[in-house]
């Protein structure tokens, strides 16, 4: 057995797009990468940027509970009670963590760390006491974004609007999207500078808010395609690789873009070379640029960091 | 009568239990130059950060133009201090200067022309023209001070309060501020800076708060400039600040100039 299947180029790169049917279901597989790696690395740049990448991972994982709790008593899938769910699980996660960190001794990295697994823990437990849900735990956690095109058809009042995921991950990419051309200046001034935002009167609890509910919604809205752990790659790795070559947070957030495709395209085809996940091939195509991207980077990269010195 | 633009009264501040600002009262007149003054731990920063409605403190109340706090930081450019904010973010000079144009824009609304007009102006004022894409990592730390300086100014504020402008900046940049301090000064703007040099507050301010936990004395400089008052402020805490400001105060060129001031 060899542990590197042989690498051929027509069947790698080729193969997926050889038939009509193989390009309608892998289209669907890619379309799903390229708007999860978008809308994870638009909010994750302001996540990036205010320090607070773990709490990303935090909230991905804090919205367990929420999912699983709306499962439960709706008996099904609908999006608006997951969308509900894991808001509320999110920013329950968000509070308990504020408050242990401002009423109790705790310092805030100890509160996340308490927090998130506590709520990860009771998520799990309620997925797998229900076993008639028929959610698979691993799925959640790991995601799969290669049975994506079996989702199931969304429908509005009768009409069949096509692949669900693909829809969800679409509405949560516009609104995203939107959400940071307007508020793109409280959202700056929020993270760089609280004060002055509070002193201007913008509302800096209520952007930070928005902020958690944004990561909360785009992190269910991914969670088919790369699960919990997953996402959190997507949301860092993009603003972290892309802030190596460029300086201003615009062209960052437009730099996320060419990345996702580059992401997901890499993801895919490795994936099909080796035969593994996708969701996770697509993480290690993001390390394998991010290795060279801060080597080599001219924007702090260790490389030019040398040569300034000398 | 006009309302003062900073009235504070009987403040009480403290860090879990312990007291760090207790029954402060301070009335600052409109066009004032004034320096804050005492020990380490003072209360100095706590004190501006609690006119900025960063604290909320345990007891007494501060009105801004007479009116309630909350409205009223709208009206003060704040110059925080230069470790406050994460240097490595990703935007230019001239980004952050423009984010002091926000409190004249509606929050939604984008920046527009006249607001960089107004901050390229401002850029020239700190002499940091050629620096305006630069970005914010990759500047000295009196440059830094200089963004900071330029961007209380695109507020056009009526107040403005700065926590240590002086503290480790170059000599350029120290002309700068105290240039730019003057013109504030004949515009008739209200100014409040916490400084930490004793040797150099006579020739900066008009007005002097010597703070230690307890207002010790405010008013103008050639009243509250004293030894006796310094070694006050200085000399409760440790006696190497005692001697610290028994030093300074003794220093011959302020005492020539106090004579001066006073003759």
């Amino acid at each position: 057995m060899t542990l590197i299947p042989e690498f051929n180029f027509s069947k790698v790169f080729l193969e997926p797009w050889s038939t009509s049917t193989l390009i309608n279901w892998n289209g669907q597989i890619m379309l799903m990468g390229f708007m999860v790696c978008w809308t994870c690395g638009i909010v994750g740049s302001f996540i990036v940027i205010r320090r607070m990448a773990l709490m990303g991972d935090a909230i991905s994982h804090g919205i367990l509970p929420g999912l699983a709790i709306a499962f439960i008593i709706s008996g099904s899938m609908g999006l608006g009670s997951m969308f509900f769910g894991a808001c509320i699980a999110g920013l329950a996660c968000n509070f308990s963590i504020e408050w242990l960190h401002t009423h109790t001794k705790l310092k805030e990295d100890a509160a996340m760390g308490l927090v998130f697994t506590s709520f990860f823990a009771f998520g799990v437990t309620l997925i797998s006491m229900n076993s008639h849900l028929h959610i698979d735990p691993g799925c959640l956690l790991y995601g799969e974004i290669g049975l994506v095109p079996l989702s199931e058809k969304w429908k509005v009042f009768g009409f069949e609007m096509g692949n669900r995921s693909l829809w969800t991950i679409g509405l949560v990419f516009c609104g995203v999207v939107i959400g940071t051309i307007f508020f793109y200046g409280p959202l700056v001034v929020t993270s760089f500078d609280s004060t002055l935002a509070k002193s201007m009167g913008i509302p800096v609890k209520a952007t930070h808010m928005s902020l958690m509910l944004a990561l909360a919604l785009s992190t269910v809205a991914s969670l088919e395609a790369v699960g919990v752990i997953l996402v959190v790659a997507m949301f860092v790795f993009p603003p972290v690789t892309a802030a190596f070559f460029l300086q201003r947070l615009p062209t960052i957030l437009i730099g996320t873009f060419p990345l996702g495709i580059i992401y997901t395209w890499g993801g895919f085809h490795l994936a099909y070379w080796l035969d593994c996940s996708i969701a996770a091939a697509i993480a290690v195509v993001a390390t394998l640029l991010f290795i060279p991207a801060c080597l080599l980077g001219p924007n702090g990269g260790i490389l030019w960091r040398l040569k300034f010195k000398t | 009568m006009k309302a003062k633009p900073i009235e504070i009264h009987d403040l009480t501040v403290s860090f879990q239990k312990k007291p760090v600002l207790y029954g402060v009262d301070l009335e600052v007149e409109e066009g004032s130059l004034v320096g804050i003054i005492g020990p380490n731990g003072a209360g100095k920063s706590t004190l501006i950060k609690t006119i900025m409605n960063m604290i909320t403190p345990n007891g007494g109340y501060v009105k801004i133009f007479g009116g309630n706090q909350k409205n009223g930081i709208k009206r003060i450019g704040y110059v925080p201090q230069r470790e406050s904010v994460d240097w490595d973010f990703p935007v230019t000079v001239m980004d952050v200067i423009l984010m002091g144009r926000y409190a004249h824009t509606r929050w939604f609304r984008k920046i527009g022309k006249s607001d960089r007009q107004v901050a390229q102006a401002c850029l020239e004022q700190v002499d940091m023209t050629a620096f305006a894409d630069r970005q914010i990592g990759n500047l000295s730390g009196g440059q830094q001070q200089r963004v900071f300086l330029a961007r209380a100014l695109a507020q056009d504020s009526s107040i403005y309060l700065m926590d240590e402008p002086f503290a480790g900046v170059d000599a350029v940049t120290e002309k700068t501020i105290i240039s730019i301090l003057k013109n504030m000064k004949k515009e008739g703007k209200t100014v409040v800076i916490v400084h930490h040099d004793l040797a150099t507050a006579k020739e900066y301010f008009d007005h002097l708060l010597l703070l230690n936990m307890r207002k010790v004395a405010y008013g103008p400089i050639n009243q509250v400039f004293t030894h006796e008052l310094l070694q006050k402020t200085y000399g409760g805490k440790l006696t190497v600040f005692s001697e610290i400001a028994s030093r300074a105060a003794k220093q011959p060129e302020i005492e020539n100039k106090m004579q001066r001031s006073e003759n």
